[in-house]
């Protein structure tokens, strides 16, 4: 069987800063894996290779088995169902929350108007936010934004989703609407894989949990190895400060 | 430097500050009251009179209406229309990955943001000269809107870039995360929110062109395709009175006017 994601040997530089410098792991398919590590490390640029929305100066991304950075991969066709979550949301504001989800389906996957409206709502009703279709983004809250984000993904039937600190611009209240929305989504066997700061999703959900550091991955193990009982020690001094922000 | 010694000593009062702001509003009000004045007394009322005569003014009707707005609307809304799609085109070269694109816009609004508008359409007159056979489609119309569209393409190309940039990467990149292709993501996503932010400087490019079209003047036009401005020109020549002159300038303004204030609401809605 294939693996979900496999990365190899991928590096990523912008100019002369080499932000990622040979980073290797894979997913497999249902897996939950999620990326931790310190800002700056590299976590959102590898998760931005896994879909080429960057493209890496050296190495190979597969999804399912074919190979995203061959010269002749369809991009278009392969990103159709690999669903991306930001942490900016990135609705399209000028479209209604149906709207934004019907939209991809209708200009890429050539579905028929009634056809993208019942599947927009039925995955706007599984974030729990069915009731919200005709409101404009901007009349939406961040976490009820954030969950039409993820309808808009799921609606384009993806075989993986990729969040990028789904939850990071979100007033803390509104954290456990996403997470549960996430936990459900990992529950049902979506391979899922989540860049985030959210420990106790990650030690809850996670199958595995990849620590960055310096653009190259750190530790790679399941949850209660890396985060319960981490080997290196700067895995160790972040997890610190991030279980411990006050002391510092 | 604030030395006790200073606020204690009794010298000439001092002004509070708003003491002193009232005083310079009050001496602003006296020159303009004294210009205002100088004015009406300088007028010469009898002659000022010469230039609302109603008589005059209705020998402008209707072919103020019929002929001169009428060709006013559609050289303008002509032009308006070639700079929307072709600044459109030239915005989305200018910021095309491919580098003879960027070269061709930069060129290209250089030369038109730089020329004096009355130069392009003194050197259309010259156009046969250049290719020789042939023929601008629709005459002294096509010519005239050529003549504007060229001109209002370089300014509305720039207005559209501003309006591309302004919209956040983002969204593009949502859009193909979502397996938009590049043209795809602009046209669904980019370009609609773009629109929306250039609905105001658009609209003053509309009113420049507008003024504009009077240019239309040195394409040598005959009688059926002067537009307002010269219009007016024509009728005061024709009565020696300065009225049509005028009553064009009125015609300009009640369409520039009500235009400004749609402009703003479109601005203001969402
Ligand atoms: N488009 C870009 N152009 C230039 N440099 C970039 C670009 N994107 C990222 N970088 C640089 O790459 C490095 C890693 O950025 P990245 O966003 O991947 O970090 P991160 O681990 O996601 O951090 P954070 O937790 O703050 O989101 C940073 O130094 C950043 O400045
Ligand atoms: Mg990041």
């Amino acid at each position: 069987m294939n693996h979900a994601i496999e990365v190899r040997d991928l590096h990523k530089s912008f100019g002369s800063n080499k932000v990622l410098q040979g980073i290797d792991f894979t997913v497999e398919p249902g897996q939950v894996v999620c990326v931790i590590g310190p800002s700056g490390s590299g976590k959102s640029t590898l998760l931005r290779c896994v879909n080429l929305l960057e493209m890496p100066t050296q190495g190979k991304v597969f999804i399912n088995g074919v190979e995203l950075t061959h010269l002749d991969a369809d991009i278009d066709a392969a990103r159709r169902h690999i669903g991306m979550v930001f942490q900016q949301f990135n609705l399209f504001p000028h479209m209604t929350a149906l709207k934004n989800v019907m939209i991809a389906q209708q200009r890429v996957l050539k579905r028929g108007a009634q056809e993208a409206e019942i599947v927009a709502r039925e995955n706007l009703n599984k974030v729990g936010i069915g009731d919200k279709c005709d409101s404009y983004p901007a009349q939406l809250s961040g976490g009820q934004q954030q969950r039409v984000a993820i309808a808009r993904a799921l609606a384009m039937n993806p075989t993986l989703m990729l969040f990028d600190e789904p939850t990071s611009a979100l007033d803390p209240e509104l954290v456990g609407d996403v997470l549960t929305v996430m936990r459900k989504l990992a529950e049902e066997g979506m391979t899922m894989l989540v860049v985030t700061h959210e420990m106790g999703f990650a030690r809850e959900v996670a199958d595995r949990v990849v620590f960055m550091d310096g653009g190259v991955i750190v530790e790679d193990g399941p949850p209660a190895q890396v985060i319960g009982d981490p080997q290196h020690e700067r895995t160790r001094t972040f997890l610190h400060r991030v279980l411990h922000p006050e002391e510092r | 430097m604030t030395s006790p010694t200073t606020t204690a000593e009794p010298g000439p009062a001092r002004l509070s500050p708003r003491k002193k702001r009232q005083l310079i509003r009050g001496v602003q009000y006296v020159v303009l009251g004294a210009a205002a004045l100088f004015l009406a007394f300088y007028t010469d009322w009898k002659s000022l009179a010469l230039f609302v005569q109603p008589e005059v003014a209705e020998k402008t009707l209707p072919d103020l209406f019929t002929i001169a707005l009428k060709n006013t609307i559609i050289y303008s809304v002509g032009g308006f229309i070639l700079s929307f799609v072709f600044g459109l085109l030239l915005a989305l070269m200018k910021l095309s990955e491919v580098r003879p694109y960027r070269w061709i816009a930069n060129i290209y609004i250089e030369i038109f943001r730089g020329l004096p508008a009355l130069l392009v359409f003194v050197l259309l007159n010259f156009l046969p000269l250049a290719l020789p056979g042939f023929e601008v489609p629709g005459g002294t119309y096509g010519l005239a809107i050529l003549g504007l569209g060229l001109i209002g393409t370089a300014y509305q190309a720039e207005i559209f870039r501003a309006g591309l940039q302004a919209v956040p990467k983002g969204q593009t990149e949502a859009a193909r995360s979502l397996g938009m292709s590049p043209m795809r993501a602009q046209f669904t996503v980019v370009i609609p929110q773009a629109i929306r932010i250039v609905i105001p400087p658009t609209t003053n490019q509309f009113v420049a062109l507008l003024k504009d079209s009077s240019l239309v003047l040195f394409l040598g036009v005959s009688s059926g395709f002067v537009e307002l401005a010269k219009f007016g020109n024509d009728v005061a020549s024709e009565n020696a009175n300065p009225t049509p002159i005028m009553v064009a300038g009125l015609t300009y303004l009640l369409v520039t006017i009500p235009l400004g204030y749609l402009a703003r609401r479109l601005e203001k809605r969402r």
